[in-house]
C-alpha cells in the first residue's frame, strides 16, 4: 500500500484522517524535534540527527522515541538546536558527542545538561525550558509556531495538527466572494512589501471577467538581509500552500504558480514535495476536497534578480523572459499572466490566509494595531545578541523587539540605528524606536516594512557606508529601463563614494538630495521609486556623520577605508608579535618584547591586527 | 474507480489507527522525488516550453556555466534570437557567461554579513585567491563570487565553500580556513 492510492474525497474523510493523526500524535511518549533550517543545518545539525537516528535505531527498536527534523526555529545563531517534547526541554548547539546523553539522561529520566542550556547574553540566566525564553516568550508565533512540531516533508504531520481543515472549510461553506469578505475584516495587508490589502487585491481579480486567471506565489525573497520567506517555504511549506488554494478558489483561478528563487535549494525541494503530496491525497489537482473545484499549482524558479519581486516584472519572469516591470495601469488584476487577470501573493502573506480562514477573522483581528491586524516575522539580524527569526505581533515597539527579544546589541556597544525595508527603506535611529511597527508609521518615518529585514547597527557601522552600499546594491540591480533609475542611482553612489573618500563639498551633499528626490518622482516601479530611501533617511537622521565626511575628512565610526589609519599604542603593546605574524602586508615592524609600529606606507588597512590585538594596542583613528 | 479509493482510504485509516503503518507512510517516499525543471504548467512537455531562463538553467546545470557554442547551437534549434537568449544570460544573477573554476568560494555580501565586516572578508580572500569577486583563476582552479543575500544572517558574515556553509568568519581566521579546504600556493 502506498500514499498513491489514498485520497481524501471530503471533508468528513480530512476530518476522519485528522482525528487518527491527532490522536497518533497525543499518543507519542516523547520526541525529539531537530532544527534543519538553514541556520542549524549550517552549524552541522544534518550530523546530529544521524548520530540520533544511528543511536535509536540500535537502542529503540519499538520506535517510542519520534524523531523530527523540523523547519527553523528562530533562534538561528545558537544551532543547532534540539527541543525534546512533552516537556520542550531546549538545547542550543548540540553536537554529535552530546546525543547519547541526551537520549539516556534526558529524553529517558528527564534529566537536565545544565551545558546544553540557553543562557541569556544580558542577565546570564539559563533557561530549561523553551516557553521559559524572553527571546521566544515575548513574540507570538501564529505562522512560525508549528515549524518545530511538523517534518516539512510529512504532510501527515500538517495534518495532524488541523491542516487543511482551512481549504476543507472554504470550499464547503464558502463562496468565493465570502472568503475576499473574511480577508478583508481581518485586514490583512501584503507582507511583501509595501502593505496593499490582500482583500481589495483579490476582490479587483476576482470581479475582472475572464475565462482563466492566475494566482501567483512571490517567493523571490530578493531583499538582502531577509530570510522569513525561506522558513516558512523550508519548514512549513503545506501552510503556505493551503493558503495559495484558498486565494485560487476565492478569485477564481485554476492555476496556481509559484515563483522561488534557486538560491533557497531546500525551499524548492519542499514546495515541490508539497505539491506532490497534496496532489496524491485529492487535495490538489481535479475536484478537491468533492467540491468540483479543480486547481493545479507549478513551481518556477528563479535565476536571481531583485527587480523580479516587482509584480509586473516577475510575471515576466514567469515566463522565463528577462523580467522587466512594465507600465501599470493595467493591473495585473486585469492584465497579468498570459495576459489573463493575475493575482501575486508574497508566502507569508499566503500564509496568513491559511490562518484566517481557519480562526476566523473575528479572532485574528484581536492581535495587532488598528489599521495592521496579525503578526509579522522579521529577521532581526546584524549587531544583536539574539539573532534570528521573530514573529511579533504588528505594533510591537522597535525596542522591544531589539531589546528584550533580540537581547540588545553585541558587546555592549551603542545602538546607533536599525534599517528596515531592505534596498527601499531606511534606517530609523534610537529617537524612535518607541516607535509601534506597523506599515504606516515606518513610511512615516522615511523607512517601510518591506518583506521584514531588521539589521541592527551599532556605534562602529558607519552611515554614509549603509547607504554606499545600498546604492551599489541598486546599482547593480536596476533593470535599467528608467533613465532617472538607471543614472540618476549610479550619479547618487559617485557623489557618495566621494563622501566616504572625503572628497566632497557641501554642494554635492545638496546635489546628492536633489537627485534623490528626481529619482522618488520620476521612476516607473515602486522599487525605484523607493531607491532613494536608504540615502535620504541615512542624511536624515544622520547629517552630522555625512558632514563629518565631507567637512573634516573623518569617518566617526573609522569603517571608510580612505579616511582611517591604524596605529600601535606604545604603551599598551606587549611586543607579543602575533600582529607582525598575521598582517599579510607585512606592515608590522618591530622587535618582541618591545612595542611594534606599523608602516603606514605598506598598510592595507584590512583590520586583521586590530582584530587579533588581545591588550588594545592596535588602534584605529 | 471511486469506489477503489474509498476502500483503500478506509485500509489506511485502519492501519494507521492500529499503529500499523508509521514513518514510511508519511509521505516520505515522495520526498526523495527530484524537483522538475521549470515546466511549461501541464505536461512539462520539454519542446513546448519556450522559458528561456529554464532552458539557460539546464544548460548551465550541465555545464557550469553557458557555453557560446552551445547558446548558439539551441538558439538556431530553438529558433530564438541569440541576442534574446544574450540578453537572459546577463540579466540574471545566477547565469555565468565564463567558466568556473573547481573550487567555488562564494561571499556573502547581504546587509547583515556588510555590518559584521563581510566586505574585509571578500577582500581578505581576494587576495589570497589573488583573483576579483566574479573572477576565476587563471589555472581553473577557484572563482570567487558574491551574492546578495543566501538568507542566512543569523550566521553573518558567511562565506560558502563548494556548498559548505561556514558562519561567523573573522579576517584574521580566513587563511587557516581556506587552507583547511582549498589547495593554496604559498608564497
Amino acid at each position: 500500500m502506498s500514499l498513491s492510492g489514498i485520497k481524501i474525497k471530503d471533508q468528513e474523510d480530512l476530518n476522519r484522517l485528522q482525528n487518527v493523526l491527532k490522536k497518533r500524535r497525543n499518543d507519542e511518549e516523547c520526541s525529539v524535534a531537530i532544527c534543519g533550517g538553514t541556520g542549524c543545518h549550517s552549524s552541522g545539525s544534518e550530523k546530529v540527527r544521524e548520530a540520533f537516528q544511528r543511536y535509536l535505531e540500535r537502542n529503540d527498536p519499538e520506535g517510542k522515541i519520534k524523531l523530527r527534523l523540523t523547519g527553523c526555529q528562530g533562534l538561528c545563531e545558537r544551532g543547532p538546536l534540539v527541543v525534546i517534547f512533552p516537556q520542550e526541554i531546549f538545547y542550543q548547539k548540540v553536537s554529535v558527542d552530546d546525543v547519547e546523553e541526551i537520549i539516556e539522561k534526558t529524553v529517558l529520566n528527564g534529566e537536565i545538561l545544565e551545558r546544553l542550556l540557553f543562557t541569556d547574553p544580558i542577565s546570564g540566566e539559563k533557561y530549561t525550558y523553551s516557553r521559559e525564553i524572553p527571546f521566544l516568550q515575548k513574540q507570538k508565533r501564529l505562522l512560525l509556531g508549528n515549524n518545530r512540531l511538523i517534518e516539512p516533508t510529512s504532510i501527515m504531520d500538517y495534518i495532524s495538527l488541523g491542516g487543511y481543515g482551512a481549504l476543507a472549510g472554504a470550499l464547503t461553506k464558502m463562496t468565493g466572494e465570502e472568503i475576499i469578505q473574511e480577508i478583508s475584516y481581518a485586514l490583512l495587508r501584503g507582507r511583501g512589501g509595501a502593505g496593499f490589502p490582500t482583500g481589495q487585491k483579490w476582490k479587483e481579480c476576482y470581479e475582472a471577467v475572464s475565462d482563466e486567471k492566475y494566482i501567483i506565489c512571490n517567493a523571490d525573497e530578493g531583499d538582502p538581509g531577509a530570510f522569513m520567506d525561506r522558513s516558512l517555504l523550508e519548514g512549513n511549506p503545506h501552510l503556505v500552500l493551503e493558503g495559495l488554494i484558498i486565494g485560487g478558489y476565492a478569485v477564481g483561478a485554476g492555476e496556481g504558480i509559484v515563483y522561488v528563487r534557486a538560491e533557497y535549494p531546500i525551499a524548492v525541494q519542499n514546495i515541490n514535495n508539497a505539491i506532490k503530496q497534496a496532489e496524491k491525497l485529492g487535495l490538489l489537482g481535479e475536484n478537491i476536497l468533492g467540491s468540483g473545484f479543480n486547481f493545479h499549482v507549478r513551481v518556477v524558479t528563479g535565476a536571481g534578480a531583485f527587480v523580479c519581486g516587482e509584480t509586473s516584472a516577475l510575471v515576466e519572469a514567469v515566463y522565463g523572459r528577462v523580467g522587466e516591470p512594465r507600465q501599470k495601469p493595467p493591473h495585473l488584476a486585469e492584465q497579468g499572466y498570459m495576459n489573463k487577470p493575475t493575482v501575486v501573493n508574497n508566502v507569508e502573506s499566503l500564509a496568513n490566509v491559511t490562518v484566517i480562514i481557519r480562526d476566523g477573522a473575528e479572532r485574528y483581528r484581536q492581535v495587532g494595531t488598528e489599521k495592521s491586524k496579525g503578526t509579522k516575522i522579521f529577521s532581526l539580524v546584524g549587531k544583536v545578541n539574539n539573532t534570528g527569526l521573530v514573529e511579533v505581533p504588528l505594533g510591537m515597539s522597535l525596542r522591544e523587539i531589539i531589546f528584550e527579544i533580540g537581547g540588545g546589541v553585541q558587546g555592549g556597544k551603542e545602538f546607533k540605528a536599525v534599517q528596515t525595508g531592505g534596498p527601499s527603506g531606511g534606517c530609523i535611529p534610537e529617537s524612535l524606536l518607541d516607535m509601534p511597527t506597523d506599515f504606516d508609521e515606518l513610511a512615516s518615518a522615511g523607512s517601510m516594512m518591506g518583506s521584514g529585514g531588521m539589521i541592527v547597527m551599532d556605534e562602529d557601522t558607519c552611515m554614509v557606508d549603509i547607504a554606499r552600499y545600498f546604492l551599489n546594491f541598486l546599482k547593480e540591480e536596476s533593470c535599467g529601463r528608467c533613465f532617472s533609475c538607471r543614472e540618476g542611482i549610479s550619479r547618487m553612489l559617485e557623489i557618495v563614494e566621494d563622501i566616504s573618500r572625503g572628497r566632497s563639498s557641501l554642494e554635492q551633499l545638496e546635489l546628492l538630495m536633489e537627485l534623490a528626490d528626481v529619482v522618488q518622482d520620476s521612476t516607473m516601479c515602486g522599487l525605484g521609486q523607493t531607491s532613494a530611501n536608504p540615502v535620504l533617511s541615512t542624511i536624515r537622521y544622520f547629517k552630522d556623520e555625512y558632514l563629518a565626511h565631507i567637512l573634516e575628512k573623518r569617518c566617526p565610526a573609522g569603517v571608510c577605508h580612505d579616511l582611517i589609519s591604524f596605529s600601535i599604542d606604545k604603551d599598551l603593546c606587549t611586543g607579543c608579535g602575533a600582529c607582525a605574524k598575521k598582517c599579510p602586508s607585512k606592515a608590522i615592524e618591530g622587535v618582541i618584547k618591545q612595542a611594534h609600529m606599523i608602516n603606514l606606507q605598506k598598510c592595507t588597512k584590512c583590520g586583521i591586527c586590530f582584530e587579533i590585538c588581545k591588550f588594545g594596542a592596535v588602534q584605529k583613528s | 474507480m471511486e469506489e477503489k479509493y474509498q476502500d483503500e482510504f478506509e485500509e489506511f485509516l485502519k492501519a494507521l489507527e492500529n499503529g500499523e503503518v508509521t514513518a514510511e507512510y508519511d509521505g516520505k517516499e515522495i520526498s526523495e522525488a527530484v524537483c522538475p525543471a521549470n515546466g511549461s504548467g501541464k505536461g512539462d512537455n520539454n519542446e513546448e516550453n519556450n522559458s528561456i531562463v529554464s532552458l539557460l538553467q539546464e544548460i548551465q546545470k550541465e555545464h557550469h556555466y553557458l557555453p557560446a557554442d552551445v547558446l548558439k547551437e539551441v538558439a538556431e534549434k530553438r529558433n530564438i534570437p541569440l541576442m534574446d537568449i544574450y540578453s537572459v544570460a546577463t540579466f540574471y544573477k545566477s547565469f555565468s557567461l565564463e567558466p568556473v573554476g573547481k573550487h567555488k568560494i562564494v561571499c556573502c555580501s547581504g546587509t547583515a554579513c556588510h555590518v559584521r565586516g563581510g566586505k574585509k572578508i571578500t577582500g581578505e580572500i581576494s587576495r589570497l585567491l589573488k583573483i576579483k569577486p566574479g573572477e576565476t583563476s587563471k589555472d581553473r582552479l577557484f572563482s570567487l563570487e558574491t551574492v546578495s543575500c543566501l538568507g542566512a544572517c543569523a550566521l553573518a558574515p558567511l562565506v560558502v565553500v563548494d556548498g559548505e556553509y561556514c558562519g561567523n568568519m573573522a579576517t584574521s581566521r580566513i587563511e587557516s580556513f581556506l587552507e583547511e579546504r582549498l589547495p593554496l600556493q604559498k608564497e
